[in-house]
């Protein structure tokens, strides 16, 4: 990088993040800063906040106070589609697919949201259109080419997930926001599925992850955010968080 | 047996009819949650526009031609009813799905009273060309005309409804909107344009339905609640059917037609069993919820 670039505003930048809902306070005052191309992984036990703050981040949820801001531009207000049009990617704890489309069908809808080719809907998505092409080359990334007729409620849990990538693939998502990828997969597609997430964020993309699987996390995470009763416990690189004796407590003494 | 296969044939027709009313309220249903009480509204209206059409349509023109006209007035008048009915009413209460249920009982009482009051409580008499009329002979069966018409009507839009749903950009948000909606405005799709859309297309089909009907089983009469008496069957159709499947509704309006023909036709006469056919219907609906609570193609979650 050459010192006399423009500094570049991040790719996510969360300031005094709230939520609250009634009179109980979900998550307080975080504040994170995510630079473009960087890989954040987000732990914590079990009701810490990792879901709300991706909902947050989203625009799934609305925050009680701070702001978000997306590459500079405040966001805060923005709704989940319009955050989805800015390049901003979600993946869901339980998955989000359509299960009676076929697997190509998902990965085109993404692509026909980003390409607004809605007007022209008399129009046959022919084999060749463009959201066609990009739902193609999303699929075949992700290693699912040969599945794209199947009708998606009958692909494996891992398969899933290696769609969902490829719906933020076909749709351009720059900021990549994963609930916990692994969940529900077979440890044999594990490697696979990290290897697969590793190479999009090594091709510029930036990754915040939630996700259980420590090793997961540590192979592939730069810096690692610990969230705990709602609030930013420590945000650094995963071994000084690891070594973090306000971290190892919250997990009450369990090794991480 | 020639009996048997001629009311397989007329119950077919019949179910044709069902299919037609029952596949836009199954759509709207699926998409946007709406029971669309208004649906019998578009197609007494679409019988309505088939028969203002035809009545002012020159004789000139010859009845197979102003036939014509009367089926394109149908269709575009319950396309036009439904496409104002979601922009004007419905569109302002999204996210209210009950005043949205409401508003279309309120609608369809609305606008049946002013039929009522326009045209009086007698019903209108439909121009239908003698040939609907005349029968025809098929696998050793004698049916009129306009039975196999209806058939055709319900298997072309069938088709085409398939065809949509499958292969257009449109199709794919519809059937993802049904499965689920919260996603695919969450992808940055626009939404409402595929709610108007919906009811259109339901709108079209519904007032085909209305004015076959008149032609097929009303004595080519046109009268205001005829659309309510209709929209009655459209619903345990798509009850019956699963709420937001095409298929099923398909399936499930043949069912409720046969079944309907074959008990008015073997019970029906007997004293006092001359609702039976209705009766039958409703049974049917009960036997299948025992059996499917979410009808024959609903989703099982």
């Amino acid at each position: 990088m050459s010192v006399n670039e423009k500094p570049q505003p991040p790719a996510l930048m969360a300031t005094g993040l709230g939520f609250h809902v009634g009179g109980v306070q979900i998550l307080s005052d975080v504040d994170l800063t995510v630079p473009t191309g960087s890989f954040l992984g987000i732990i914590g036990p079990n009701g810490a906040g990792k879901t709300t703050l991706l909902n947050l981040l989203s625009g799934l949820l609305r925050a009680s106070a701070g702001s978000i801001h997306l590459e500079g531009r405040d966001v805060t207000g923005v709704t989940p589609a319009g955050r989805t049009r800015l390049g901003v990617g979600r993946t869901f704890q339980t998955s989000s697919l359509f299960n009676s489309l076929s697997v190509f069908e998902n990965a085109r809808l993404s692509a026909q949201a980003r390409l607004g080719g809605n007007a022209r809907f008399w129009r046959r998505p022919r084999a060749a259109d463009a959201a066609s092409l990009a739902a193609r080359d999303a699929l075949e990334r992700v290693g699912l080419e040969e599945m794209a007729m199947h009708v998606t409620g009958s692909l494996s849990h891992g398969d899933k997930r290696k769609l969902e990538l490829a719906i933020l693939l076909a749709g351009e998502a720059r900021v990549l926001l994963l609930d916990e990828p692994m969940a529900g997969v077979h440890s044999e597609d594990v490697p696979l599925l990290t290897t697969l997430i590793g190479a999009l964020h090594a091709e510029g993309r930036t990754v915040l992850m939630v996700e259980h699987h420590m090793s997961v996390v540590v192979g592939l995470a730069d810096t690692i955010a610990v969230l705990d009763s709602g609030r930013l416990l420590a945000c650094g690189p995963p071994d000084a968080v690891i070594a973090n004796e306000d971290v190892q407590s919250a997990y009450l003494g369990q090794p991480l | 047996m020639t009996v048997f296969l001629s009311l397989t044939f007329s119950g077919v027709a019949l179910g044709a009819i069902y299919f037609l009313a029952a596949s836009g309220l199954s759509l709207i249903y699926g998409l946007m949650d709406i029971l669309n009480f208004a649906h019998g509204l578009f197609m007494t209206l679409g019988a309505y526009a088939a028969w203002d059409a035809a009545t002012h349509a020159p004789a000139s023109w010859g009845a197979p031609v102003i036939f014509v006209v009367s089926l394109v007035a149908a269709v575009l008048g319950g396309a036009l009813a439904a496409g104002l009915t979601e922009v004007l009413v419905i569109r302002p209460l999204y996210g209210r799905p009950v005043s949205q249920i409401l508003v279309t009982i309120g609608l369809d009482l609305a606008a049946t009273g002013l039929l009522l009051g326009a045209f009086g409580s007698n019903p209108q008499s439909l121009p239908v060309p003698l040939w609907m009329m005349e029968a025809s002979h098929f696998a050793g069966v004698s049916l009129p005309n306009a039975d196999y018409v209806a058939f055709a009507g319900g298997l072309v839009v069938l088709i085409a409804l398939e065809w949509f749903l499958r292969r257009t950009r449109y199709g794919i948000i519809i059937r993802a909107g049904v499965e689920n909606r919260t996603m695919v405005s969450a992808l940055g799709i626009n939404v409402a344009r595929a709610f108007t859309l919906v009811f259109v297309i339901g709108g079209a089909m519904a007032g085909l339905a209305g004015l076959l009907y008149a032609v097929v089983f009303s004595g080519e009469l046109v009268s205001p609640t005829q659309g309510d008496s209709l929209l009655i069957f459209a619903f345990i159709v798509v009850v019956i059917g699963g709420l937001g499947s095409i298929r099923g509704s398909a399936v499930a309006a043949l069912m409720v037609g046969l079944v309907q023909d074959y008990t008015n036709f073997y019970l029906g006469n007997h004293p006092g069993m001359a609702e039976i056919g209705n009766l039958s219907v409703v049974l049917l609906l009960a036997v299948v919820l025992e059996w499917r609570p979410r009808g024959l193609f609903g989703s099982t979650l």
